[in-house]
């Protein structure tokens, strides 16, 4: 006879709401067999904000369940926080963008939007390497078609391609690694295989455990699009219908960070030098090329997707600096950084869409000539997103590269802190170079702006009051990271 | 030499040679065919650890139907041999290069590293055939990822569904 446990279903809550909002959204669609887009649109809503009501009401909890294999923390309440404001602000800017593009399958895009960040939830649960591997790949599953789903566009056909492509493959690295790190702790659970580790040290030296965690990382580098992993990005990120980078380029980083952190504080913190040495070459790199690419860009969503990878390079500086004394400051800058990376980078994919006309995709650069006239409230939140962005006060980009900076200042980390920072004036070239576009320069042609809708409009004052609160106010926000990381110190 | 590693060395040679012949046949259904033996013998390696349920799975979803389905794909797009030939022509020498050495790494750290348990001891504590264990981690321990990989099931389907469909009048590029 088997005992099964009845689990703990307050650690799956969230999720299982989003489920239920999913397949609603997706069959409602089918039995009344009318392409309701508004239906659509308020239930995502409605389901995403009990989730954020349900999460924030088991935030300081600490429930371990399924045999360990998820745990809900005060650290996965955060990034679920994190998802679930993403897959809001998504929300809010998509309406507009699909019916401006005239695409039909409204209902399976909000569906696998939500069934993305169900994917993302688990990741950040996920305690077990079964099950986080499972909630990679629904997120990138969900991804993949998203990316796609303007069939019609050659360049996003092109953009789903080599996800899926290059995606399956970083998969199988990771699970290659996984395999390895099994074989040798004879366990899937991170807190087993952490204590396998700690109770026989020979194991340190041990050439397939490093084997096993250095492919599992390439699968993670591949999925937060770290040099060199990260050739993929700019062009799925080009490709892909707007609001999906927009969504890609927040949430889904975030969740392949939470399953790292997790992973390597919990299963292979022993191994501490080893992925100190890797990441601080990645940090480095990850921001140089990202930074020097994105100077040579034209269109500016392709600039927004090398200056996505420099920012996870800002991140990773964030995470070598983990390792040195002040673990909580380092580990709640990567949280906060990640947060604000979702307000301000998902608004200024907003603005992008907000630009959106009939033959002018709001993409290239001369498309923000003479914003500021044409319309002074858009070219004013541009401004705020890119100076975020950019890292200059009073914004919530400031707040989270003071944090990183000042994190790897007390661990020790001065050349990565010296490196970061000219890379961050690199930076500011090509984000005041929009700004000077928006401002000073005549519009090339005339014509209102006909893609704006009140929750478009909803979505970008949302992004904006994130990014300045952030800015402003960083201290509650901050002091919450470091409470909710400690547990996995 | 004793059977168990007669055995296993003729199960891995047969599915190394399968392995090569599939990626270097011209002709896909040559190529698919070649996969047929191959996951067959895996099966073998399979049934030689103790793993007869693992083993049956393998022939039956690998061998029976994806085997049918990759089949039918070949056959639904017509693939002509020769073009196949001129595109991974170019890329050849590289594509070697880079597998050689990591095959070379894998080869060595392999050797080195130290497996201190083996991975069929999992499912001692149950007292039951391997099929019952499997069954019982999945409905305790795994209950979790195995729901989740119905979801995951799910919207490959969606997603495919999404992609293919074509709405009327839609021309696809």
């Amino acid at each position: 006879m088997l005992d099964i446990l009845v689990p703990d279903f307050r650690v799956i809550a969230p999720e299982l709401i989003l489920i239920v909002t999913a397949f609603v959204i997706i069959f409602w669609e089918l039995i009344t067999r009318t392409a309701r887009h508004g239906m659509s649109i308020f239930l995502g809503a409605a389901g995403t904000l009990v989730a954020l009501a349900v999460t924030a009401s088991l935030a300081q909890k600490t429930i371990s369940t399924f045999g360990d294999a998820l745990v809900l923390d005060p650290f996965a309440s955060f990034f679920k926080m994190i998802f679930l404001v993403g897959l809001l602000l998504t929300i809010a800017i998509s309406t507009r963008y699909m019916v401006d593009e005239g695409t039909k399958d409204h209902s399976e895009y909000y569906g696998l939007l939500i069934l993305a960040v169900v994917g993302m939830m688990v990741l950040a649960t996920g305690r077990e390497l079964i099950t986080i591997f499972l909630g990679l790949e629904l997120m990138s599953m969900s991804l993949y078609v998203l990316a796609g789903l303007f069939k019609t566009d050659v360049r996003s056909n092109e953009a789903a391609l080599k996800y899926f492509v290059l995606g399956s493959f970083a998969t199988c690295f990771m699970l290659f690694g996984m395999s390895y790190i099994y074989g040798i702790a004879g366990t899937t659970h991170l807190r087993q295989i952490g204590r396998a580790i700690a109770e026989n040290p020979a194991l340190l030296a041990d050439k397939g455990l490093i084997l096993g965690m250095f492919t599992l990382l390439v699968g993670f580098a591949f999925k937060i699009s770290a040099v060199p992993f990260h050739q993929w990005t700019p062009d799925v990120y080009e490709g892909a219908p707007t609001s999906v980078t927009a969504f890609m380029s927040a949430g889904p980083k975030a969740a392949a960070f939470a399953a790292m952190i997790r992973v390597l504080m919990e299963a292979l913190p022993l191994m501490k030098t080893d992925w100190e040495l890797l990441f601080t070459v990645v940090a480095v790199l990850t921001m140089t090329v990202g930074n020097l690419v994105a100077l040579a860009q034209e269109s500016v969503k392709r600039m927004l997707a090398y200056s996505s990878i420099a920012h996870v390079g800002y991140i990773l500086i964030a995470f070598v600096a983990s390792v040195g004394g002040h673990a909580d400051r380092a580990l709640s800058a990567i949280l906060f950084y990640l947060l604000a990376y979702t307000f301000m980078n998902t608004g200024a994919f907003a603005i992008l869409i907000f630009l959106r006309r009939e033959g002018i995709s709001g993409e290239k650069l001369d498309d923000f000539a003479g914003l500021s006239r044409r319309s002074p409230i858009g070219a004013l939140a541009m401004l705020i997103f890119l100076f975020s962005l950019a890292g200059i006060p009073p914004t919530a980009g400031f707040a989270a590269k003071l944090s990183v900076f000042y994190a790897a200042v007390q661990g020790g980390y001065y050349a990565l802190v010296v490196i970061g920072v000219i890379n961050s004036a690199v930076a500011a070239y090509y984000y005041l170079r929009v700004v000077v576009v928006m401002y000073m320069q005549e519009p090339a042609t005339e014509g209102g702006y006909a893609g704006t809708s009140p929750l478009l409009w909803a979505g970008i004052a949302l992004a904006l009051a994130g990014t300045i609160v952030l800015g402003v106010l960083p201290g509650g926000v901050l002091e919450a990271a470091r409470l909710s990381v400690i547990s996995l110190l | 030499m004793g059977l168990q590693s007669f055995l296993f060395y003729y199960f891995a040679i047969v599915i190394i040679a399968t392995a090569a012949l599939t990626v270097s046949r011209r002709n896909p259904i040559h190529s698919v065919m070649f996969l047929v033996p191959c996951f067959i013998h895996t099966a073998g390696l399979f049934l030689l650890l103790g793993a007869e349920f693992l083993a049956a799975i393998q022939v039956l979803v690998y061998t029976g139907a994806i085997m049918v389905l990759y089949l039918f794909v070949v056959f639904l797009l017509d693939l002509p041999s020769f073009r196949i030939k001129k595109i991974t022509h170019q890329q050849t020498p590289l594509a070697v290069l880079a597998g050689l050495v990591l095959v070379v790494q894998i080869i060595v750290l392999t050797v080195v590293a130290v497996f201190p348990r083996p991975a069929a001891e999992v499912k001692a504590p149950y007292f039951l055939g391997n099929t019952e264990a499997v069954g019982a981690s999945l409905y305790t321990t795994f209950l979790f990822p195995f729901e989740l990989a119905s979801l995951v099931l799910l919207v490959a389907i969606f997603g495919a569904v999404v992609l293919a469909r074509r709405e009327r009048g839609e021309e696809l590029p």
